[in-house]
């Protein structure tokens, strides 16, 4: 990436202050459109008020085949509700309108953008201000598809590195990933089993070596406790169904789900907080 | 493609044919997927390994499946002379085994000690329970409600087999779902499962890996053919119902470099594919990602996956094989769609004439064969692939026709 794009790389900035601020990061994430699209542009918007440091919006696909059954209901909410990739650029154009400075990751599943159209979607995703992708079908073998169109076109891409990631395919995944390394703790779906402390720490220490990049780790943090936990060694803890669920069980209930998301994540983000205090990395 | 002038090269070594096929898959089952198509290429190389499934194939399932001269069909039909390739007569009643045989050695070989699997009409679960229950095996087959509701049979025997079948009730409940499912399972359950594929589809190696395993059909139709009509006669159509597409690619593979030899696949119409219920993914969808390949999907203009329909739960799936679609942009091959009615049609036809209950996979190719067969002069030879028997669909047939058993 150009020094020019990097002066404003959102990604590398707030990585820079959190590091200034000594302490791990919150990333969130949200399915675009969920519970409808006027509710979700008011959690986004307000994700960053509550501590959210970084915002991953999820592109809604009927077949989420790494996805447990949390993040599947919501994207079916979405569906049901008539999100398209449409709205969803739209909805980080109207964020960008308040917020120039928390990064927005685009998460999802291939299909929806190569129906798009690679091309228009990088320049439409780019136009409205996200800043990076995360293609959970899209491995380093397939990095010709949208990997290197994106770094052309200066989205960041980045990959999920697993517990199956062993040390000689390390480098391969490696290779093309910018922004951050998303370390999946668990083999598994979103949502289901959580990794042990020593487990993360372990799989960090083997990380660290072999890259400058910030790692995040996510899948399976769902209590203030564990992210506050994870954001202990890691650079940021990512949250995504235990939000989503708050989301859904609100609508069960028929509360305010806005409110019920962004009090989550004011937990969340207190306990992130807190988690270095005494304990310097 | 090494040789631009052969159609039987592929797929690429990225597992490309053409622009599809791939390698679309989680970064947790990347390091999997190359293991096993690592596994796959030395068995392939390895003359001992092809000795014992052809063992398993001869005395076990009961392979060479004959080559049937429909004698009562053909003078009904006026034209064509029509022979059905017999793959309902295999051990489980469809050519599914074909694959599980040669995918659970494989297994074997790998030391994998826990089998999953997909099915739609639970031909493919239940071959895949047969094979665990025989290598003693523990399995877990994924199989949607609404597929579980219309084939009950299906079920019982695999239970009775010792296969644990685990209802999907996510999505449109049937086959796709099932795959989701599947995936799920051997994402959670990376380092002692073996996905154990039904269909030429999925990430690379497993079309070109299921296709091999299942040319023994096309091959065993070269040699009996010669048998049957002369030493250098190839059949002048073959005509194999296609869903995913494993029994239509095991037939027309060993025949793609035999230009003159048409290739027929038949897509589920549904209810026509106008009326947007049907399951013909190269006639009404196009290019996309699902399930670890790039290949003709039904889905919105959105990129979202459309719920396939067909009276047929194997032909039930929004996708088809990365081969298929390729054979269909390049000409080689060519698809067309049979809707439910008619292929009702030629199960009760098939029934009566030739004493042969059809599932109603075949059904569809039957149609087709019925479709065109009377145009033709009594010299054209059709090869059709009965690639499954029609006990397990009774009870939908009945239904559909108003009969309560």
């Amino acid at each position: 990436m150009s020094d020019s794009s990097l002066r404003d790389d959102r990604l590398a900035s707030r990585f820079d202050l959190l590091r200034r601020e000594s302490r791990g990061g919150l990333v969130t994430f949200i399915t675009a459109g969920d519970p409808d699209f006027a509710r979700s542009c008011r959690i986004m918007k307000g994700l960053p008020g509550v501590g959210a440091d970084l915002i991953e919006l999820g592109m809604p696909f009927t077949d989420p085949m790494a996805d447990g059954p949390s993040i599947q209901a919501s994207a079916l909410r979405a569906l049901k509700g008539g999100q398209t990739m449409v709205s969803t650029l739209s909805m980080v154009e109207e964020f960008r309108t308040e917020d120039m400075e928390t990064p927005v990751i685009l998460m999802g599943y291939y299909n929806p953008i190569y129906a798009y159209g690679v091309a228009r979607f990088l320049e439409d995703a780019k136009a409205s201000g996200v800043d990076g992708l995360i293609v959970v079908d899209l491995p380093p073998e397939e990095d010709a598809e949208l990997c290197m169109p994106a770094l052309e076109a200066g989205v960041h891409f980045v990959r999920l590195v697993t517990p199956t990631t062993n040390a000689s395919r390390l480098p391969t995944v490696l290779k093309n990933t910018t922004g951050f390394l998303y370390y999946v703790s668990i083999t598994g779906i979103t949502g289901t089993g959580t990794a042990s402390n020593d487990e993360v720490k372990g799989a960090l220490q083997f990380l660290r070596p072999h890259t400058d990049l910030p790692i995040a780790v996510g899948f399976g943090i769902k209590t203030p406790e564990q992210a506050a936990d994870v954001a202990r060694y890691a650079d940021a803890a990512v949250v995504g169904s235990a939000l989503v669920e708050k989301i859904a069980e609100s609508e069960r209930i028929g509360g305010d789900s806005v409110e019920a998301a962004l009090m989550f994540v004011k937990d969340l983000s207190s306990g992130v907080r807190a988690a270095r205090s005494g304990a310097k990395r | 493609m090494k040789n631009l002038n052969t159609y039987n090269s592929g797929p690429e070594k990225d597992g490309r044919f053409g622009i599809f096929g791939g390698r679309f898959v989680a970064e947790t089952l990347m390091p999997l997927i190359l293991e096993l198509d690592e596994a796959y290429q030395a068995a392939k190389a390895d003359p001992s390994f092809d000795l014992e499934v052809g063992r398993y194939l001869k005395h076990y399932v009961g392979r060479p499946s004959p080559l049937y001269f429909a004698e009562r069909l053909t003078p009904h039909l006026g034209g064509a002379k029509v022979y059905f390739k017999r793959d309902e007569l295999n051990h489980t009643g469809a050519h599914k085994i074909n694959n599980c045989i040669g995918q659970i050695l494989l297994a074997k070989k790998m030391g994998k000690t826990r089998i999953i699997a997909e099915t739609g009409a639970g031909q493919h679960g239940v071959a895949t329970a047969t094979v665990c229950a025989l290598f003693d095996l523990p399995c877990v087959i994924y199989m949607g409600e609404v597929d579980i509701e219309r084939q009950q049979p299906n079920v019982f025997r695999m239970k009775m087999l010792g296969a644990e079948v685990r209802a999907v009730a996510s999505g449109s409940r049937t086959l796709k779902d099932a795959m989701n499912e599947a995936l799920r399972d051997w994402v959670t359950n990376v380092e002692n499962t073996y996905y154990l594929i039904g269909t030429v589809a999925g990430p690379h190696p497993y079309p070109e890996m299921v296709r091999d395993f299942q040319s023994v059909i096309g091959e065993e139709v070269k040699g009996q053919l010669k048998d049957l009509e002369g030493s250098d006669r190839l059949p002048d159509t073959l005509v194999a119902a296609v869903g995913g597409g494993s029994n239509a690619m095991g037939l027309f593979y060993p025949f793609l470099d035999d230009i003159n030899v048409d290739l027929i696949g038949v897509e589920a119409g549904g209810k026509g594919v106008a009326s947007g219920k049907h399951a013909a993914s190269l006639e009404g969808g196009r290019p996309g990602i699902l399930h670890g390949n790039r290949t003709y999907l039904l889905q919105n203009q959105d990129g979202q996956i459309l719920d396939a329909h067909s009276i047929s739960a194997g032909l039930d799936y929004p996708g088809i094989g990365p081969e298929h679609a390729w054979l269909h942009d390049n000409g080689r091959a060519e698809y067309v769609s049979i809707t439910d009615e008619e292929a009702l049609e030629a199960f009760q036809l098939c029934s009566s004439l030739e004493g042969i209950l059809p599932a109603l996979e075949p059904a569809h190719a039957l149609a087709q064969v019925i479709k065109i067969a009377p145009k033709l002069p009594s010299s054209h030879i059709i090869v059709m692939n009965m690639c499954g028997r029609g006990d397990k669909d009774i009870y939908t047939v009945a239904e559909a026709l108003g009969v309560s058993i």
